[in-house]
């Protein structure tokens, strides 16, 4: 099962209400999995810094003084804002990949959850309506989200096994289906140089689109080699920077429903997760098409494109 | 006309209102309003009652259906009519995927799309789609008739025994041992009933009828890979 919602707002004046209308679309989503849940938040970042989300199990220890040794570390000023077992460090741009490298030595424990300029990952076991609560993601406003909430097939229940998964800079993807090809694509991803780090399928399908994007592809063009590339079932959901992205495999077994307005377009696995967005009863509702790449950008057109 | 609000009511409350209704019911319109998409709803009825869905529906809405006559003002979820034995159940918007799966008679009648999976291991239902259905339509069908006035998609019929496909548009695929086939007087005088039935504006001598090859019905080693 799994359950996946996606919020793209067209209307900026629906933007402080993004991590509310999200919310209640990923609570209506909890019977399709308890296990674990999250949500990626992607807002505006006029201050051009970047942020690095991280996760403990131990926040008080974690956390304490960790600015300071961040900002010695690679000699640039950090700020924290704490939410329960994550924190958002904001950094510069430019030192963002020093910080991640020094990250790893001055405190190990620390799992990065997300990292980018816009993006924000929180994630946690548990259920939607208590991990969304524990991050006051209601309260968050932005231009974009997804969201997930897990019924656990392939990998254990964790922190690190919950969804969404960061798959580079700015981006990150939601997986419902399970994977069948997991364990050989990881081994050629690592023999690659690809960092990956549980035992999760769906984190071999975020890793592997960043692989392909590494080497050169779009989005568009990563999301269709992996019909090609992925065995076994999905419904992806992906986000950037400035849109997100829908795809299904050929069988298209996994549900999927999508909505669009003037105001927004909106993704959920089921019709009952989109019934109280605003304007619902005229939107345009339906079904994503199988092995076709959808997307939509705050600063391109909508495109559609039909995989060969 | 009663009235069923899923807003105040619990949904194995509404159902089990329903399947109270016995077969000389006085009260034969009923109307559900706020379904929100909600799963299993009018499932199981066996009375000769008329129910309309002032919505959209979820998961396996008018499953297993006998004799009601269901009709929903809006889109159905998967599985809408699975299994049906007999009535009537008419979808004004689209359905999703497997719409009237191993249904073992009555009509479906779906106004818009359906998606894939339409009519699979159907067994005596009769099918009609105004729109288009999605790939692995009438996979493994076994009787009845699915009628589709819009386009098929891949695989059509796969592995198909012996009910009766009609197109009017464009067939994406066929699946394995489904052929098209020649469309006789019998063949029209059926989709004509049936055209009739679920308010099709289409004409019968525009379709095109599919149906098995019977190659696959006993074990050939040409069959095997």
């Amino acid at each position: 099962m799994c359950g996946i919602v996606g919020l793209f707002l067209k209307d900026k004046a629906l933007e402080p209400q993004l991590g509310s209308l999200l919310t209640k679309m990923l609570i209506t989503m909890t019977d399709r999995g308890p296990d674990s849940a999250g949500i990626a938040i992607y807002s505006d970042n006029s201050i051009g810094n970047a942020k690095l989300v991280v996760q403990s199990d131990t926040p008080e220890l974690d956390f304490e003084g960790l600015t300071d040794a961040l900002s010695e570390a690679i000699g640039a000023p950090v700020t924290m804002k704490i939410a329960s077992t994550h924190a958002v460090l904001d950094v510069p741009q430019s030192a963002l990949d020093a910080a991640r490298t020094a990250l790893k030595t001055i405190k190990p424990a620390l799992r990065v959850m997300s990292r980018g300029g816009s993006l924000e990952i929180y994630k946690e076991v548990g259920l939607p309506k208590d991990v969304a609560a524990r991050f006051e993601i209601g309260q968050m406003s932005g231009s974009h989200g997804i969201g997930h909430t897990r019924m656990a097939t392939e990998s254990a229940v964790t922190t690190m096994g919950a969804h969404p998964f960061n798959t580079g800079d700015d981006q990150c993807l939601v997986h419902n289906g399970s994977l069948s090809n997991h364990a050989s694509l990881r081994r050629k991803l690592r023999r690659e140089g690809i960092h990956i780090e549980t035992e999760n399928d769906t984190e071999v399908g975020a890793a592997y689109l960043t692989w392909q994007m590494q080497n050169g592809a779009t989005l568009g063009e990563a999301l269709e080699s992996s019909l090609d590339d992925l065995d076994g079932f999905f419904t992806f959901v992906v986000g950037t920077k400035d849109g997100f992205g829908v795809v299904r495999d050929p069988i298209a077994c996994k549900p999927a429903v999508m909505a669009e307005t003037d105001q927004y377009v909106a993704f959920g696995s089921e019709y009952r997760a989109l019934v109280d967005l605003p304007g619902i009863e005229d939107a345009r509702v339906w079904e994503p098409e199988p092995a076709t790449v959808y997307f939509w950008s705050h600063t391109d057109q909508p495109t559609q494109e039909k995989a060969a | 006309m009663q009235t069923l609000d899923m807003a105040d009511i619990a949904l194995r409350e509404m159902n089990a209102t329903l399947h109270a209704q016995a077969e000389t019911t006085n009260q034969t319109a009923w109307e559900i309003v706020n379904p929100k998409g909600a799963h299993a709803i009018a499932c199981g009825l066996d009375a000769p009652i008329e129910v309309t869905v002032k919505g959209s529906t979820g998961y396996y809405c008018a499953g297993m259906n006998k004799q009601a006559t269901i009709n929903i003002k809006g889109s159905a979820g998967p599985g809408v009519a699975e299994n049906m034995m007999s009535g009537t159940v008419v979808i004004d918007g689209d359905a999703s995927q497997y719409a009237g799966a191993t249904g073992h008679g009555g009509l479906l009648v779906i106004k818009g799309n359906a998606s894939s999976r339409c009519g699979i291991s159907m067994k005596g239902i009769n099918i009609v789609v105004h729109g288009n259905i999605g790939h692995m339509s009438a996979f493994m069908a076994q009787s009845g008739n699915l009628v589709v006035c819009g386009d098929a998609g891949d695989a059509l019929g796969d592995s198909l025994y012996e009910a009766r496909l009609f197109v009017r548009g464009s067939v994406k695929s066929l699946g394995a041992d489904c052929i098209e086939k020649e469309m006789r007087p019998e063949h029209l005088a059926i989709l004509a009933d049936l055209l009739e039935q679920a308010g099709a504006d289409a004409k019968p001598e525009d379709f095109k009828r599919y149906g098995s090859a019977r190659e696959l019905y006993n074990f050939k080693i040409d069959n095997a890979y």
